[in-house]
């Protein structure tokens, strides 16, 4: 191929790239800005004034430092929940994929229709039940509906399949260990590189979630940082300075996703998305 | 004794995922259903009247299937799936394919960059391309075109759904490119096959699978679009309370207090979400034959 055609593909994903680049670079421009700038300078241009330091502290103290708050409740709910649901996940499809046992065909499939069943157009169906015994608008509320993860099951049982062997696990029986320590010193040991994958996955998923804690929860002092801000914006429709609070919030709220991202890059196992088709 | 052990670890193991299953799956789903089947009627008469839950039939599915607002909140979801789906699958693929050209330049960093938004929630991806749609802070001319016009919306919420998982779906397409033997493409470059071919004749093929099931992951991500138009609404009024139909339902259940008309919308819904991934994972499965 000429080294003028092969600068076409390049050229192609350094379009690509920009794009998906663009808003984060724009927020961060914005964030520089003064209430009033914000509304009244070049667009695409930042302000080199005190404007993104000012919009910090006032974000910061805007109801007594509630936005530190979010984000706090955020990387609580996806650590707490990510951690319980993968070790279930765990737990479950290492006993699908190594185990003969009764219902075990019907647990599998039960789970497999639940891969197919959009989560998200159960948590108003979750909520009504949860206010039924008083649940909602509390942590638990929040995090229990996350930790059944159907999808981390499924990966969680085509990884054990091939990462734990059988005759592993005979050795370690005639050695004289239990089943429950064969678990938790082989089976999770070997399962280690996926359950990171399904671990990150859930993370992700609970950090991006909406709709079940939009519903659940009443008190600002318990939103994750999605509902937050949802609500500084509404607030912001009838206030527009606190346009360039809920400006420099967004900021603030991807640079620390991007920085975990980039860290945690080299475990992931997309790889094992994809290996689950077969 | 140890026998007996292995007899009981599996269902101790399985226990905590049933569990959860049967509590914020079934039980909800349960419900749902039983409320669906009843209305709130007011008993008595002027005087210390109240209200109780009485037994309705199918009353609730009628009232949820006449109203002309869901049907539209339908048609708006079926018109952004029809943007959001061929353009996040194309650029996926189209992506994939540059990444795996021999020798390209910046592979890994445009990568990463591409994949970045897959982090980004939502609703944070609404606010920030909302307010680039946004007249009075638009960098990309937002005072010249208007976003949030009858047709132009339609392309806007898209557009952050797009943006919010074409990486994802790149990464998947990507790996499954990479696991395909290279000795696979030797043989057509000897005969002097150019990369193009090599792609369209040879690599979309194998790929189909992967192609196919990040079909099926996009058409249910359409099912359940809430989280762009709902963080667009209070920038625009052309994003209407009830834009889709998850709204539809949380506008019942929430402002209109109709939590029975709500629970028989759910329903449906659930049954309809059930129904197009069925269809749509038995397509990939053939496929995969």
């Amino acid at each position: 191929m000429s080294p003028r055609l092969r600068l076409l593909p390049t050229a192609a994903l350094v379009l690509g790239a920009i794009y998906c680049i663009v808003p984060t670079l724009w927020i961060l421009i914005a964030a520089t800005k003064s209430k009033t700038d914000l509304f009244s300078t070049a667009t695409y241009l930042p302000s080199f004034g005190a404007g993104i330091w000012q919009n910090i502290v006032d974000l910061s103290t805007y109801q007594g430092g509630i936005f530190w708050q979010w984000m706090l409740n955020s990387f609580g709910y996806a650590l707490i929940g990510g951690v319980v649901a993968s070790l279930v996940s765990a737990a479950c499809g290492y006993a699908i994929a190594l185990y003969e046992f009764r219902g075990r065909k019907v647990v599998f499939n039960v789970i497999l229709a639940c891969v197919l069943l959009p989560q998200i157009v159960l948590a108003i169906p979750q909520y009504l039940l949860l206010s039924k015994v008083g649940l909602t608008d509390s942590l638990i509320g929040v995090l229990l509906p996350q930790l059944f993860n159907p999808y981390g099951i499924y990966l969680c049982k085509i990884y054990a399949q091939s990462a734990v062997p059988d005759s592993l696990l005979e050795a370690g029986r005639i050695d004289g260990a239990g089943e429950g320590r064969l678990f938790f010193s082989v089976g999770l040991r070997l399962m280690g590189p996926g359950l990171v994958t399904v671990f990150l996955l859930q993370f992700i998923a609970i950090w991006n979630n909406f709709l079940l804690p939009y519903v659940m929860l009443t008190s600002d002092d318990k939103f994750p940082l999605t509902v937050g801000l949802y609500s500084l914006l509404r607030h912001g429709a009838a206030e527009a300075s606190l346009y360039s609070l809920v400006i420099t919030g967004t900021l603030l709220s991807v640079l620390p996703v991007i920085a975990l991202f980039l860290s945690l890059q080299r475990f992931w196992r997309i790889d094992l998305v994809t290996g689950a088709l077969k | 004794m140890a026998a007996r052990n292995r007899a009981k670890l599996p269902y101790l193991l399985v226990a905590p995922a049933v569990a959860l299953l049967t509590l914020f799956v079934v039980a909800p789903g349960v419900y749902a259903l039983v409320l669906s089947f009843q209305a709130r009627k007011v008993v008595g008469g002027l005087l210390g009247g109240g209200s109780k839950l009485v037994f309705v039939g199918f009353d609730n599915y009628g009232l949820a299937l006449a109203d002309p607002e869901l049907w539209s909140s339908i048609a708006r979801m079926l018109l952004v799936a029809l943007l959001f789906i061929p353009a996040t699958v194309g650029f996926a693929l189209l992506f994939a394919l540059l990444l795996d050209v021999p020798r390209v330049r910046l592979a890994r960093s445009t990568r990463l960059a591409i994949f970045l938004p897959y982090a980004v929630p939502g609703v944070i991806a609404s606010l920030m391309w909302g307010f680039m749609y946004l007249p009075a802070t638009s960098p990309i001319g937002g005072d010249h075109v208007d976003f949030f016009g009858s047709t132009t919306v339609f392309f806007s919420v898209a557009n952050v759904a797009v943006w919010g998982s074409v990486g994802f779906n790149m990464i998947v397409i990507f790996t499954a490119l990479r696991s395909l033997p290279a000795e696979l493409y030797e043989a057509a470059r000897i005969d002097g096959c150019s990369e193009l071919r090599m792609a369209l004749r040879i690599k979309v093929p194998l790929v189909l699978p992967a192609i196919a099931m990040c079909t099926l992951f996009t058409a249910l991500a359409s099912l359940q679009l809430f989280n762009e138009p709902n963080t667009l609404r209070p920038l625009s009024n052309a994003v209407s309370s009830t834009w889709v139909p998850l709204m539809k339902i949380y506008e019942d259940a929430f402002v209109d207090s109709d939590v029975n008309k709500a629970a028989a919308t759910s329903v449906l819904f659930v049954f309809a979400a059930l129904a197009v991934s069925f269809v749509a994972s038995r397509t990939v499965s053939r496929v995969n034959r």
